[in-house]
């Protein structure tokens, strides 16, 4: 036997470098790593000699000169005297603005039309099937240009708010739908609101305590305590009280038809509407099937074991096929909101002062400097990206079934 | 006791009574719609909502539709006819029909080459996606590509011929040498392609352009949903291949070849298609040799299909994981080499698992055709956006222009995703 498993013996030949699978894999990634050398030698080389042909070169002073353009839309102070990098941080707050707010309402919207579309109702879950197929199967560019449209050619001018009979009008005199954005009330922090809103995250905190301890009596008594509306009871009342003991010191500053526009409260502009809208509707889509999926993963036996233990079907959804469908769901959920993320970057078609918008788009047209533009461009993307993989790697391994 | 029946009871039914049809109210639609429409209150309410709302989708949209103007030239005339009555602006379409379909720079009378080249599409595609039609129909598939090219882009005949030359004597180099290695074969293969392109390139006449048989048009020139349709079917095709190797690199166990092939795809998955799309418009051009001019759409082409292939890997790599072990342990006992293994055993399980994913990616890859839009080449909705809207008289007609879009996109991405269902049910060689 032991001729056979011996390694024969024998002067090392040329040929054994692509023959014997000892050397074979060697000669492989050598080979493989001077092309990978020789591509990267090639395109430096033509990188340096086209920059030099063009008198460029690389240098990231630019981002600490004035911008020199204006941003309608800004989270943090900003004038056209701020510097590039300030114009690119504005441009990085206004994406992962657009991409929380388009993650919540996709995933509102995606939940609704995945249950719904499994529902016993012919009508409702036909609805459905139609919403996802016709919102799966047309370009998001197409919808964000559609809503902004809607949004221009549709919405009133602020004119159309004003005489006696006005063809328009504010909804509940706070909120107007206006072409040039949507004006919502601000709400005014005046002295003591601190304390208000103190207690309101003192009583979240109240209401978590006593679900937990309704739970642990459950659990050790048996005794089942009523959960809602002491809940909902913990969370108002305290707030409430203070609110009203401190004066009411949050007013609310609803916009106001001043001259030709509106004035006062926040105007959230078009282009943040129309992208923030597609981007959750045509997520919420994607979202509808990922949700359909998860619970249809569920086989029916768990549901008829959990009704033959006398479960009601509020409980069986909450407490048995919530818990497994939710394991199906959440990582192509996440994978949806990383799309929301890279795809509000779509926000260039439509004017919306994103990053892509500002460090990929202005800020490179005026400074010219292309490369530096897209590389720091492509690092912020694939930062979100790795630490929102990061997250659902650790999330996967902790939901991972625990088998042999 | 002895009676006969007739005379002891007084009535006898002497024929059978047809069964009488059930009530009405467990039967044909009313029962229909009470179980499926109102069958707890709950529903019933959201029932009758679902109703409005489709009542007010149609209510808007039927008389839209039904009181479109066609034939009008501008959209002030087109107003006119209407004379306020709500109702589409359909003429946009018809008016505008070449610039929608084929850009506005690509000359009018070479309009049936491409409209060739698309019909050749079908029967090239034919054999690809329905397996039972008889496989010597593979060679239009295999023609196609130079066919096409030559159509659209016009210029040298020498171009395309010298291309399927290359291509038949890398293949017959492949045949020779695959007996001995793969490996020898593929890349004896590619190399004897280069060489020949190398030497055929040499030898085409320097005024091959001029004495063309078929006009050459420039890239530049190409636009509308002809644009769309090009970068979906060509960098589809080349991202399937690319990604099968990514796929194969990232589970190789060589870690060079693997590390390369991971960075590459988090990389690509990591950022947006359209800052690729910016590399391709305004940074990829560094990186060519000075004084070379390669087109926007060959480099758009390159990054979609980087983009593309980067996912598609992904899929295939789950269809490799999902194959069990013992696949790979028949094949290695068997005696067969990783090649083999992989040709014969592996991927044909592992590609059929990943269909309907490489289907998803398809069908997202066509639709992000339109992103090239935000880099001013002129697709389908850069055409809208730009010269069409942007005109005199059609300065206004959103709705049309943009429906039309949509109406494209879906019809060919909902074909799609139909086909893959279909092939799914005909793949299907499990028992469930």
């Amino acid at each position: 036997m032991s001729t056979i498993t011996d390694p024969p013996q024998g002067a090392f030949r040329l040929s054994m470098l692509l023959n014997d699978t000892r050397y074979r894999s060697y000669t492989f990634q050598f080979i493989a790593l001077i092309l990978l050398i020789a591509a990267f030698a090639f395109l430096g080389s033509n990188l340096i000699s086209n920059l030099t042909a063009a008198g460029l070169n690389i240098s990231y002073q630019f981002l600490g000169t004035p911008a020199g353009y204006d941003i309608n839309q800004t989270l943090i102070d900003y004038s056209s005297q701020s510097t590039n990098a300030r114009a690119a941080f504005v441009g990085i707050l206004n994406t992962l603005l657009v991409a929380f707010l388009a993650c919540v309402t996709a995933t509102i919207f995606g939940v609704i039309a995945g249950v719904l579309r499994l529902s016993n109702n012919w009508l409702v879950s036909k609805l459905m099937s139609f919403y996802v197929e016709i919102f799966r199967n047309i370009p998001v560019l197409i919808w964000i240009i559609i809503i902004f449209t809607i949004m221009i050619a549709v919405m009133p001018g602020p004119r159309a708010f004003r005489g006696d009979e006005p063809s328009a009008s504010m909804i509940l005199n706070a909120v107007a739908f206006t072409n040039r954005g949507v004006y919502i009330p601000a709400p005014i922090w005046g002295p003591g609101s601190m304390v208000v809103v103190a207690t309101f995250i003192l009583s979240i905190v109240g209401v978590i305590g006593y679900r937990r301890y309704a739970t642990k009596l459950l659990y050790d008594t048996g005794k089942l305590l009523p959960m809602g509306w002491p809940s909902l009871a913990i969370l108002i009342v305290p707030t409430l009280l203070m609110f009203l003991i401190m004066g009411r010191p949050i007013g609310l500053d609803v916009p106001e038809l001043k001259g030709f526009n509106f004035a006062g409260g926040i105007k959230v502009g078009g282009p943040l509407i129309a992208l923030w809208f597609a981007l959750s509707i045509y997520t919420g889509a994607f979202i509808a099937e990922n949700v359909r999926a998860g619970i249809q993963a569920i086989s029916k036996g768990q549901t008829e074991a959990a009704g033959a233990l006398g479960l009601r079907q509020g409980r069986i959804m909450n407490l048995v096929v919530l818990p497994q469908a939710l394991r199906v769901i959440i990582p192509p959920l996440i994978s949806q909101y990383l799309n929301i993320t890279k795809n509000s970057s779509l926000a260039i078609a439509v004017g919306y002062a994103d990053v892509t918008a500002t460090l990929g788009g202005i800020t490179l047209n005026q400074t010219g400097r292309a490369i530096e533009c897209i590389l720091l461009l492509m690092l912020f993307y694939l930062t979100i990206s790795l630490s929102i993989s990061a997250i659902m790697n650790v999330y996967n391994n902790s939901v991972k079934l625990k088998e042999r | 006791m002895s009676d006969t029946s007739a005379n002891s009871v007084a009535f006898v039914r002497t024929e059978q009574v047809p069964p009488s049809p059930p009530p009405f109210q467990t039967s044909g639609p009313v029962k229909w719609a009470k179980d499926n429409l109102f069958s707890t209150p709950f529903y019933s309410v959201l029932t009758i909502v679902a109703a409005y709302f489709i009542y007010l989708i149609l209510a808007g949209i039927l008389p839209w539709l039904a009181n479109g103007v066609w034939g009008t030239t501008s959209l002030a005339e087109c107003r006119e006819v209407l004379d306020g009555v709500s109702g589409g602006c359909f003429s946009v379409l018809s008016e505008r029909w070449n610039q929608l379909i084929f850009g506005f720079t690509y000359p009018s009378e070479l309009y049936w080459r491409p409209a060739l080249a698309f019909l050749i599409m079908f029967a090239a595609a034919a054999p690809v996606l329905f397996f039972k039609l008889p496989r010597k129909l593979l060679i239009i598939t295999a023609l196609f590509p130079f066919v096409a090219y030559y159509l659209i882009w016009g210029g040298t005949i020498f171009t395309p011929i010298l291309a399927l030359l290359g291509v038949v004597v890398g293949y017959f180099v492949y045949r020779r040498l695959v007996a001995g290695s793969f490996a020898a074969g593929f890349f004896g293969g590619v190399a004897a392609a280069f060489v020949v392109w190398i030497i055929g390139g040499m030898l085409i006449p320097e005024n091959a352009n001029e004495t063309a048989m078929l006009q050459a048009v420039p890239s530049r020139d190409l636009g509308g949903f002809m644009l769309n349709m090009m970068l979906g079917v060509v960098c589809v095709s080349l991202s399937i291949p690319l990604g099968i190797a990514l796929a194969l690199g990232r589970q190789s166990n060589m870690p060079l070849i693997k590390w390369i092939c991971v960075i590459f795809i988090e990389f690509i998955r990591g950022v947006p298609l359209i800052t690729l799309l910016f590399v391709a418009n305004v940074m990829l051009a560094y990186f060519f040799p000075p004084g070379t001019s390669t087109d926007l759409f060959l480099r758009v082409v390159i990054m979609i299909t980087m983009f593309s292939a980067a996912y598609i890997a992904e899929v295939i790599r789950g269809g490799l994981a999902a194959l069990p072990r013992g696949q790979y342990e028949a094949a290695d006992s068997l005696g067969l080499d990783y090649p083999q293994a992989m040709r014969l055993i592996i991927l044909p399980q592992a590609l059929k698992i990943s269909i309907p994913g490489i289907v998803n990616i398809a069908v997202g890859l066509f639709k992000d055709t339109t992103l090239v839009s935000v880099i001013s080449m002129f697709d389908l909705l850069g055409m809208i956006r730009g010269p069409i809207l942007a005109s005199t008289e059609w300065n206004g007609v959103y709705w049309e222009l943009l429906g039309f879009a949509a109406l494209l996109f879906f019809v060919v991405c909902y074909g799609i995703s139909q086909y893959s269902q279909w092939l799914e049910r005909q793949l299907a060689t499990d028992h469930r």
